[in-house]
């Protein structure tokens, strides 16, 4: 399996983990899980990546296509847990200056309070 | 040393790319955080072929051949066909890609922002990218 993503409601938010690799091939997965969060009225989405291995263009794309619709939702989105060579990639594109990202998931939830 | 691969234009065949250039990456004087951006080049590169050239067509195929030295890696794409030269290509700016909920054209800014140098050629149609990576000495 290249990638499971994982959805669970804990109080006020949610988190979702993402787990393996995100590229071309499975991109839609995560933007189906997302499209069903923000149509179930969610307010905050913590990304649990700490398990995330790998994550091209088209996984990135994802979030960024998202991005307008949370702020005219005011729905949060914060990272968290990002290997650093995952990191990286987020860093090369500047993502980190239009995504909150944290290294831990209470730093995440201190966000969201 | 040369090494090569033939992918065929599935997506799901990405994962194998991303095995192959990892096991070719290994050893080199490259750190684990560049492997991971030059894979993620070189995939980002298939990707678009597999997808916009090739449309997916699991009958095609694209050839890779890596050339390895001291100082320098060499990656070669090709294939045939309709040609995508990413030196043509004007990438979008983030902003526009966010405004515009358009998931793609980013991963042509990485490939730029992540390789040393880029070449593209069409000849006799057969469509030509190398990508190169300088060797820093540890």
């Amino acid at each position: 399996m290249m990638l499971k993503i994982e959805k669970n409601i804990e109080n006020d938010h949610s988190v979702l983990s993402l787990i393996g690799e995100i590229d071309a091939s499975n991109s839609v997965e995560l933007d189906e899980v997302i499209l069903e969060m923000v149509q179930g009225g969610v307010c905050n989405i913590l990304v649990d990546c700490s398990m995330l291995e790998y994550i091209s263009s088209a996984g990135l794309g994802v979030f960024m296509s998202y991005l307008e619709e949370f702020q005219e939702k005011q729905i949060t989105l914060v990272i968290f847990g990002l290997k650093e060579k995952v990191f990286q990639v987020f860093n090369i594109l500047g993502l980190d200056q239009l995504i909150k990202i944290r290294d831990t998931k209470q730093d995440a939830l201190d966000e969201i309070l | 040393m040369n090494h090569k691969l033939k992918l065929y234009c599935d997506t799901t065949r990405l994962s194998d790319l991303r095995h192959f250039l990892g096991n070719v990456l290994e050893g080199t004087a490259l750190t684990e955080v560049d492997q991971h951006q030059v894979i993620l080049a070189v995939e980002e590169v298939c990707a678009n072929l597999i997808i916009h050239s090739h449309e997916c067509n699991p009958k095609e195929c694209i050839d890779l051949t890596v050339k390895e030295s001291d100082e320098l890696m060499i990656f070669e794409i090709r294939d045939f066909g309709q040609g995508f030269n990413i030196l043509e290509y004007q990438e979008p700016e983030i902003s526009f890609v966010m405004k515009t909920k358009r998931k793609g054209g980013l991963g042509i800014i990485l490939v730029k922002r992540i390789m040393d140098k880029i070449e593209f050629e069409t000849k006799e149609n057969v469509n030509t990218c190398r990508l190169y990576k300088i060797l820093k000495s540890k």
